[in-house]
């Protein structure tokens, strides 16, 4: 069974590819996907075993792929994969040859046969849901399969919203149901249901929300004639096997073990008279056939849900006979109706004229399929409408409940209902109209009326292989006792009350035909005149709701201010962390002391580090601004060499020396003073919120420090380092190995930064063009023959020469730093800092095109490849057999040199080392050339 | 346990001051601010990860070394600290390229939401209903009347 489901998810994979190749001719080959599991799946269905699949998926979840076919779930099966394939058979001549929306629609749509599949084939409720929710998404895109028409986004999205709703609350009921019962299977849950316990009741409501949305019952109906929207194809298949089925399925699966509870039937069976009598009321008055149609689908999920619900062992039987009934006839009618649109160029009744001699095929197909409708023998509709009559008849004799006789009259009412408007269809279709002008229709392929010819030719097939479908059916009345009598499905009963109940539907319901006038008269004046309540205004009211909570909620907290979301974090800091510490303080026992300082170097530091600070907040100037954090950033540095974190100090004056010259590069652009305005009181409020959280920060620091209770764990990396680092750098060797995740994560982080700076700048999305290349003969042997770029006013000799002299020793010490990174300070990031400055003096030196010279490479290039080296180095080890970034050590003899002593976590280093050389070039390039450019243009333009 | 009172100064002073600048309107100023702040916060790890000892280096030293672990991480930070840093600089200077100056100004799109709070409107993605049904797709679709409302003889015919 996972085959067959995995066939038709490779099916729709490659369908795009197929459209392309074949336009609408490739449903033919999609077809055959369900038509081999049909034909895979019956011989299954009729030898009458339970054929089981299990397949681990997440187990601790009780999430598994199980599947079994079943009582109920076989029938369905076939109903799902026959009807699929032959509705894209259908396809194949419904549209349009090179329709270029094709592709994705011939995707969507056996995917979603292939998600119907494995929904009525899920025993695991997890996985039921799943599948639930994958044909609520598919069936989103194919109702809005055209999505410029506003109507068919709002169909697509009501369909969405509601059925989405239900499966959620499903998905609840699901939960609740596998922890009472303890198993995640469906079959199990039924076999032993738990106590009816009021969490119990409460899930098996929920899980029926579900069904109930699904089948589109009232008050949940108006997405389905929405849903029409959608092809005529996807309609067939939606209305007749698929989706709205789910919930009919769902119903039947679970009244074996729920039906008794007190409220299951007089809900359901209510419901569903309801639904059943709302929808053909409304399909009695529509001009459109597939609206129609729709409404009438809405009626017999209406009547489906209810047998579906009684459970008792003839409804089970007769409840199945009427889905498979329903989906032969009402499959058929929607292929027709998609043929009349073909080839008539519309759907109104009151246009349709004379198509009975003009579509003799169609028509006969109509009348068959409108025969098994309405309950007209000899059609397999008929002999599913006795059965359930009979089931209904038996209802008090078997259940014990005393409303049979209101159920068999609402189901009686309903039924009139449903002859009158399947005469409607037929007529409104078909018939010559006298005062309508006959259609000019477009003919049309045969083929093109195949699928529905054979869907009738099964209604009539069916009606008179009654004992064959009992022998299938009756297996899904196993689960409930006896009842009153047997249930036989079959054309001839003699005479008895579901035969004159028939009868009198049939007389009722051509009456109601006839007087169709005055009744639609009547009916206009009832629901003008009585307040009749609306479903459908009742959800655009709710969503409306949603719309403006959501909007009044966004106004209110999304304020759009960066200082207000500022300020908000800074309140919350203040607030949260900062009364923790009051009471901190005030709890304190005296274990906490405070040093003036561990080193008296430290004291003058510090000294040095506030006053910096304070002055770089009042400065007014930019550059004097920097200047001080820069004072900042060193100070910081020699902090961390005194606390005994030389890597940190390390990489902290690199890191510092290479953001002031950034911050240099940009602001001789920017004015020399931040902002002509004067200080405002504004200033005081941040200076005060500044204070609060340096205090709060500040105690924090204090009270973490001194009230440390558990032993670190960073002096533990000391072993691994050396056992499985291969080094003696804990920092170092915690960055490349024992927390190299953390460091790949970051490596992207700044190959975003990178490629922000460089795109906000070049605003080009090629990076190559940018760099220009040395005309190869054109001096290149010359020493520093890219200075000429720069105005002599501005060369400075011995810069020049000294950056000559020292550029590859400098580049060689920062390979040199990458690789001692293992044993000493250093490591990729220190190193590839030590290469990004050496570039960074060669632009200062020459421009953009020293630059280039210097590096004739694309910085996208560099960050990529940098990217790449490190992802390969940590997946590579998997392939071996280890896990994702893990590092060998592998002492390679080199004769009389020694051993070389390679640990392949080097490797991820080198990927550090190359992107941040990437981010240092696109920085240089993009703030230092880029803006030169710039200056160069503008300075171009105002001739200069 | 004792702390060393000189770098808890220090964390304080670093951090009130980068608040006060980043809640700034300049966005050069800010990141300032924000560069003053992330020294801030590295000095913070180091010192909440306990006492100043030798560096974490196997073997170097026979003293207890200081906690390697916070320095990973503030390494990682400074770095981060870099790149956003550069990133800032572009929009900066984008920022005056574009609008002769380099103050973050306050969301236009965010504004039209709160308009639309005050005004009770739904957003502007939100259609609103119409009673016409919805067409099918290739169809121009007709007199789709659910009602028999525009029928002056009040039934179909």
């Amino acid at each position: 069974m996972i085959t067959l489901l995995t066939a038709h998810l490779v099916a729709a994979a490659g369908a795009p590819a197929l459209v392309r190749l074949l336009d609408r001719r490739a449903f033919l080959v999609l077809a055959l996907v369900p038509a081999a599991s049909f034909a895979w799946l019956l011989p299954q269905v009729t030898d009458r075993d339970v054929v089981r699949q299990d397949v681990a998926w997440v187990p601790g979840l009780g999430l598994d792929i199980s599947l079994r076919l079943g009582e109920i779930s076989g029938p369905f099966s076939l109903l799902v994969t026959g009807v699929g394939a032959l509705v894209l058979f259908y396809c194949g001549w419904y549209f349009k040859p090179g329709d270029t929306e094709l592709w994705r629609f011939g995707a969507v749509f056996t995917a979603f046969a292939g998600a119907m599949l494995g929904l009525v084939l899920s025993d695991n409720v997890y996985l039921l849901y799943v599948f639930w929710e994958l044909t609520t998404v598919l069936s989103y895109l194919l109702v809005g399969h055209n999505p410029e028409r506003r109507a068919n986004r709002r169909a697509a999205m009501n369909a969405l919203l509601v059925t989405t709703l239900g499966g959620l609350a499903m998905l609840a009921g699901l939960v609740i149901l596998h922890l009472t019962s303890g198993s995640p299977l469906l079959s199990e849950i039924v076999a032993d249901p738990p106590e009816p316990t009021t969490a119990v009741q409460v899930a098996v409501a929920l899980a029926l929300v579900g069904a109930v949305s699904k089948s589109a019952l009232v008050p949940f109906h108006f997405w389905l004639p929405g849903a029409m929207a959608a092809p005529t194809p996807v309609s067939a298949y939606l209305h007749a096997a698929a989706m709205v089925k789910a919930g009919i399925f769902l119903v039947a699966v679970l009244a074996p073990a729920f039906a008794d509870l007190a409220w299951w039937r007089p809900v359901l069976v209510t419901l569903g008279l309801v639904t059943m009598v709302v929808g053909g009321l409304r399909a009695l008055r529509q001009y459109d056939v597939k609206l129609l149609l729709a409404y009438g689908t809405v009626s017999q999920l209406g009547f489906l849900t209810l047998v579906a619900s009684i459970g008792t062992r003839s409804a089970a039987v007769a409840g199945l006979a009427m889905v498979v009934a329903h989906a032969l006839f009402k499959s058929t009618l929607f292929l027709v109706v998609g043929i009349i649109d073909r080839s008539a160029g519309t759907r109104d009744l009151r246009d349709l004229s004379g198509l009975w001699r003009l579509l003799p095929w169609p028509f006969a197909a109509a009348v068959v399929a409108g025969a098994s409708m309405a309950g007209i023998p000899p059609t397999f509709g008929f002999v599913a409408k006795e059965a359930v009559l009979a089931s209904v008849e038996d209802l008090g004799a078997d259940t014990g409940a005393g409303w049979g006789a209101v159920a068999l009259a609402g189901i009686v009412v309903g039924t009139i209902l449903t002859v009158a408007y399947t005469a409607r269809f037929v007529w409104g279709a078909f018939a010559t109209k006298a005062d309508v002008p006959a259609c000019d229709i477009v003919r049309r392929s045969p083929w093109f009326v195949v699928a529905p010819v054979v869907l009738a030719a099964a209604s009539i097939v069916a009606g008179f292989s009654g004992p064959w479908f009992t022998s299938i059916l009756a297996r899904a009345g196993q689960a409930y006792p006896a009842g009153a009598h047997e249930l036989e499905l079959t054309l001839w009963h003699g005479v008895n009350l579901p035969l004159l109940l028939s009868l009198t539907t049939l007389v009722l319901g051509v009456a109601l035909f006839v007087a169709r006038r005055p009744v639609a008269a009547l009916q206009h004046a009832m629901t003008d005149r009585l307040p009749m309540p609306d479903a459908e205004q009742a959800y655009y009211a709710a969503v409306r709701g949603v719309e403006r909570v959501s909007i009044e909620l966004t106004g209110r907290v999304q304020r759009g201010s960066l200082p207000f979301y500022l300020g908000t974090i800074i309140v919350v800091l203040a607030l949260v962390p900062g009364s923790m510490l009051v009471r901190a303080f005030a709890l304190n026992d005296g274990e906490m002391r405070l040093d003036l300082a561990d080193r008296p170097a430290q004291v003058v530091v510090v000294a040095l580090v506030v006053a910096a600070a304070i002055a770089a907040v009042r400065s007014r100037r930019r550059l004097r601004a920097v200047l001080l954090v820069g004072v900042t950033g060193y100070g910081t540095a020699v902090l961390f060499v005194l606390h005994g974190a030389p890597d940190l100090a390390l990489t902290q004056v690199l890191v510092e020396t290479f953001l002031l010259v950034t911050f240099v590069l940009v602001l001789r652009r920017l004015p020399p003073f931040f902002s002509e305005r004067p200080f405002t009181a504004d200033r005081w409020i941040r200076v005060t919120a500044g204070v609060v959280v340096g205090g709060v920060v500040a105690g924090l620091a204090l009270l973490t420090a001194t009230s440390r209770t558990a032993e670190p764990i960073g002096p533990q990396f000391a072993e691994p380092t050396v056992s499985y680092g291969g080094g003696y750098n804990i920092v170092n060797i915690t960055l490349v190995d024992i927390r190299a995740w953390d460091t790949l994560g970051e490596l992207s982080v700044l190959v975003v930064a990178a490629t922000g700076v460089a795109s906000l700048i070049h605003l080009l999305t090629d990076r190559a063009e940018r760099i220009t290349r040395v005309p190869a003969g054109s001096g290149s042997q010359r020493w520093l023959q890219r200075v000429e770029a720069v105005r002599s006013a501005r060369r400075s000799v011995v810069f020049e020469v000294v950056t000559r002299l020292v550029f590859h020793a400098v580049i060689m010490y920062s390979i040199y730093l990458m690789l001692v990174g293992h044993y000493e300070p250093g490591g990729g990031f220190a190193g590839g800092l030590i290469a990004g400055l050496a570039l960074m003096v060669r632009y200062l030196v020459g421009g953009r095109q020293e630059l280039d010279a210097a590096a004739p490479v694309d910085a996208g290039l560099v960050l990529g490849l940098g990217l790449a080296v490190a992802a390969l180095a940590g997946l590579l080890p998997t392939l071996l057999g280890g896990g994702v970034l893990q590092s060998a050590i592998i002492d390679i003899p080199l004769g009389p040199f020694g051993e070389l002593h390679l640990v392949t976590s080097v490797f991820f280093d080198i990927g550090v080392y190359l992107v941040v050389i990437g981010l240092a070039l696109d920085v240089l390039r993009s703030l230092g050339g880029g803006i030169d450019q710039h200056v160069a243009d503008e300075d171009r333009a105002v001739g200069v | 346990m004792s702390v060393d009172l000189a770098l808890i100064v220090a964390i304080g002073v670093l951090v009130a001051c980068g608040t006060t600048l980043v809640l700034e309107r300049s966005l050069s100023r800010i990141l300032v601010g924000f560069v003053l702040l992330s020294n801030g916060v590295n000095l913070f790890f180091i010192v909440a990860s306990g006492p100043p000892g030798a560096a974490p280096i196997v073997g170097a030293s026979d003293e207890r070394m200081a906690d390697p672990l916070p320095q990973a991480m503030a390494l990682t930070a400074i770095v981060i600290t870099l790149g956003v840093t550069a990133f800032g600089l572009a929009l900066a200077y984008r920022t005056w390229q574009l609008e002769g100056h380099d103050d973050v100004q306050d969301d236009v799109e965010d504004a039209l939401v709160i308009r639309r709070a005050e005004r009770d409107d739904t957003s502007a993605s939100f259609d609103e209903v119409d009673a016409s049904l919805p067409e099918e797709e290739g169809a121009d679709l007709p007199r789709v009347e659910d009602d028999v409302t525009q029928e002056p003889d009040g039934g179909p015919r």
